[in-house]
């Protein structure tokens, strides 16, 4: 049996230039980088649409007329939509057409790719709104199933879902609170009763996002056809096998030289050489198959580093204070009513700016180093907190005006 | 082994250098016999030293003594001095060598490398030259001496292998020696465990009044960049005037630097303290918000370690071979001030900012040790023994 439930995250934040305490008070374009160096925003999306998104797109999208059980499915942040629309339409118009197939399907999350449940539910609540509106405005569609940044997740969040009128939800399935269970059925969060959980099966996914290409791995080089044997494999103690992850895997992470498009090509027939496998997206996997168990996850749980909690993002005092601080403006913020600072102080609890001050380089630094565009944590935090500064000081010239 | 001094005669880092290296080659199975030019008392047993035993007239002065003690002393050209002495200590070398017939011959620095070739010539067994400094370091690349550049560049030539203290003193030999790269191997310096303990505050009566403190700490010459840490000064005290400004150290760039502060209007930020050695140094360390090395030219750089070790956090320029070890300090180029200036101002201003610094630093200094470096050092004495 097993249905194959295949997610892809697709984000690109907007990075703070190098910004300096000279620069508060009379620079407020934050995120304008116009040099060489990767936090130049449009420069980084223009390289990862060439090398990831168009490719890609165009491969799923023959495999989707190819394979009439092929299905797939996007969360896209609301950063990297109007990204997308301000400066590479075209890219936009290519995954509407995928979307115009009938078999993709587009989950929901916060517009600005924040923590933002973990610090401010009102505030978290306006961004998921947000989202919905741009994605139901440029996509023509609305979603039923929600994701959250980073996958970070825990009890209170499926509640909330459940509240909301969502089918779904999605996690990591991460073994402290799976125990001896399997990410590969559904569960009912704890404290929920309609609501279901899909649980990425990170050793699958993990797979193809991280080791498809390093040689010194024993199943190195993997196929397609030796992936699909291992989904089969599950049959009879599986229902879904949910394959998530960022769709810059495919062209980005992971290089169309060392052979990923061609694995993503062969994969659907692959897997669909076996009768009992088929697709699903994750709206079809909640109708489909019952729950088989309650799952308790009080603590939050992301997709993360071997920790898979939020120390990627606030396991150092630097982050805690950046986000502390960002979060403490929201009261003035809204009160401002001037949607340039509204926005802007959105675009800085994107969660990739705490991301970028992570100190913990030794145990899991290749990640981090590979995407951290500023020289080091420290230096991500000065431009961060200058900028904040910045925000601060419009905020309060701005009250000074309307008095 | 062939040095210039040993702790506690040492006017610098390279005798500091050479005594751990010397001390774990020996923990390490290496039989040291470290030749130095005068006779002095030292409490070392694991060494077997030996003294050539010139007498240098008292007039041989440091080359960090302020320059108007220079002129005092009448020597026209001081450092002529210095190659008088290290040619000399070549050619007592070249008539003791034989004695103690050694495998290996390791030299630091250009003051003994008349004394390497030497023995090199003597005894025909592979030469090692250890480059903790340059010529171009020291005068940040303006006029380097020709003299000392010539023997610098001799004893380079002469040896079969070269071990440089960084990858930026590598690119030096490689740029303006014209040394091979394959015939460099970089060996990061150690660092001693610094004995460190809590002193009573320095400085109290300023940081009551809420004056936060940078340091400056080191020789006062054109190769450590004080008057990039003064123009600094300035524009940190523009934003933050409650800031101090310490400079502990002495050196021939001393009246410029004051010259420098009281132009930019600052002289009432900015501390002198004379040169500092032992406990005060390390009080001073301790009292300090930030340390900064903002050298031109800093082939290895041992003082940021003392911060670090002190629980300071630590500033240090881009030109420098201890910024290939440390990742948990700020950084940047000697040269940009504004950026000098930002990080000072957010390290001050930011106590998030000072507690990781000083945490995550000190993780790093037990991985930055001499057993490591002497290591390195016998795998390439292997290479060319065997």
């Amino acid at each position: 049996m097993p249905s194959i439930c295949l997610y892809f995250q697709l984000h690109q934040p907007l990075r703070i230039k190098k910004y300096k305490v000279f620069d508060v008070g009379y620079d407020h374009n934050y995120f304008n980088d116009a040099s060489e160096t990767r936090l130049n925003n449009k420069k980084v999306l223009e390289k990862v649409v060439k090398k990831s998104y168009l490719p890609t797109n165009e491969v799923l999208l023959n495999l989707l007329k190819k394979y009439p059980k092929f299905k797939i499915s996007y969360s896209f942040s609301g950063i990297l939509l109007s990204q997308l629309k301000e400066d590479f339409p075209e890219v936009l118009n290519s995954f509407k057409k995928l979307i115009k197939t009938g078999r993709v399907e587009v989950l929901s999350e916060t517009y600005h790719h924040t923590l933002a449940f973990f610090y401010s539910l009102p505030e978290f609540e306006r961004q998921v709104k947000l989202h919905s509106q741009l994605v139901s405005k440029l996509l023509g569609v609305t979603p039923k199933v929600f994701r959250n940044t980073e996958l970070a997740y825990n009890n209170a969040l499926a509640i909330w879902a459940e509240k909301k009128g969502y089918k779904a939800i999605l996690a990591e399935g991460w073994h402290t609170f799976l125990g001896w269970k399997s990410p590969n059925f559904l569960y009912r969060p704890f404290g929920t009763k309609k609501i279901k959980l899909l649980l990425k099966n990170y050793k699958l996914s993990d797979d193809i996002a991280f080791r498809f290409s390093e040689n010194t791995w024993k199943e190195w080089p993997l196929t397609a056809d030796k992936f699909a044997r291992w989904v089969d494999a599950l049959n009879g103690n599986a229902e879904v096998v949910n394959l998530f992850m960022d769709y810059e895997t495919f062209g980005e992470h992971q290089w169309a030289d060392k052979g990923i498009f061609e694995f993503l090509k062969d994969l659907p027939r692959q897997l669909l050489k076996h009768p009992d496998n088929d697709f699903v997206t994750p709206s079809e996997a909640a109708e489909r198959y019952h729950i088989k168990d309650v799952l308790d996850v009080p603590h939050i749980v992301t997709w993360a580093d071997t920790e898979r909690d939020l120390s990627a993002w606030t396991g150092n005092e630097i982050q805690r204070s950046a986000i502390d601080f960002i979060y403490a403006l929201e009261t003035q913020v809204l009160k401002s009513q001037d949607d340039s600072i509204i926005e802007d102080w959105r675009r800085l609890q994107t969660s990739d700016h705490f991301y970028y001050m992570c100190t913990k380089w030794f145990a899991d630094g290749d990640v981090h180093k590979y995407f951290n565009p500023y020289e080091s944590p420290y230096d991500a935090f000065i431009s961060y907190m200058n900028v904040a500064n910045d925000l601060k000081l419009r905020i309060n010239s701005q009250r000074s005006k309307t008095k | 082994m062939l040095g210039w001094e040993l702790p506690p005669y040492n006017s610098g880092g390279l005798g500091v250098a050479c005594l751990g290296l010397a001390r774990s080659l020996a923990n390490q199975g290496v039989a040291v016999t470290f030749v130095l030019p005068q006779k002095q008392k030292f409490n070392i047993d694991f060494l077997n030293l030996v003294f050539a035993d010139i007498k240098f007239s008292d007039k041989l002065e440091s080359s960090y003594t302020p320059s108007i003690l220079f002129e005092e002393l009448n020597l026209k050209n001081p450092i002529s001095d210095f190659v008088s002495a290290a040619l000399l200590f070549g050619k007592r070398v070249g008539e003791i060598a034989g004695k103690y017939n050694p495998d290996i011959i390791h030299a630091h620095d250009w003051l003994t490398y008349p004394a390497a070739i030497a023995a090199k010539k003597v005894t025909a067994k592979p030469l090692v030259s250890h480059v903790h400094s340059t010529e171009f370091d020291r005068t940040g690349g303006h006029f380097p001496n020709p003299e000392v550049f010539e023997i610098e560049r001799k004893g380079l030539e002469y040896s079969d292998r070269v071990i440089s203290v960084s990858n930026f003193t590598k690119n030096i030999l490689i740029g303006n020696y014209g040394i091979k790269p394959d015939k460099i191997n970089v060996v990061h310096n150690g660092c001693e465990q610094i004995e460190k303990s809590e002193f009573p505050p320095a400085l109290t009566a300023l940081k009551e009044l809420g004056y936060k403190i940078v340091l400056y700490l080191g020789r006062i010459t054109l190769q450590k960049g004080p008057e990039y840490f003064i123009r600094a000064a300035k524009k940190v005290t523009d934003y933050n005037p409650k800031t101090l400004f310490v400079v502990a150290g002495s050196g021939d760039m001393q009246e410029k630097m004051i010259a420098e502060a009281s132009y930019l209007g600052i002289m009432d930020k900015v501390m002198f303290t004379g040169f500092l050695r032992g406990d005060e140094k390390n009080k001073i360390y301790q009292a300090a918000d930030v340390y900064v090395m903002p050298s031109v030219s800093e082939p290895f750089g041992i003082t940021p370690l003392e911060a670090i070790a002190n629980g300071t956090p630590v500033l240090v320029s881009k030109q420098s071979g201890v910024s290939e070890v440390l990742s948990n300090v700020l950084k940047t180029d000697f040269w940009d001030i504004d950026d000098m200036a930002d990080k000072i101002l957010a390290v001050l201003k930011y106590k998030s900012l000072t507690s990781d610094l000083r945490k995550e630093s000190g993780k790093e200094l037990p991985k930055i040790n001499w057993d490591e470096a002497a290591r390195k050092t016998i795998d390439i004495y292997k290479q060319l023994l065997f």
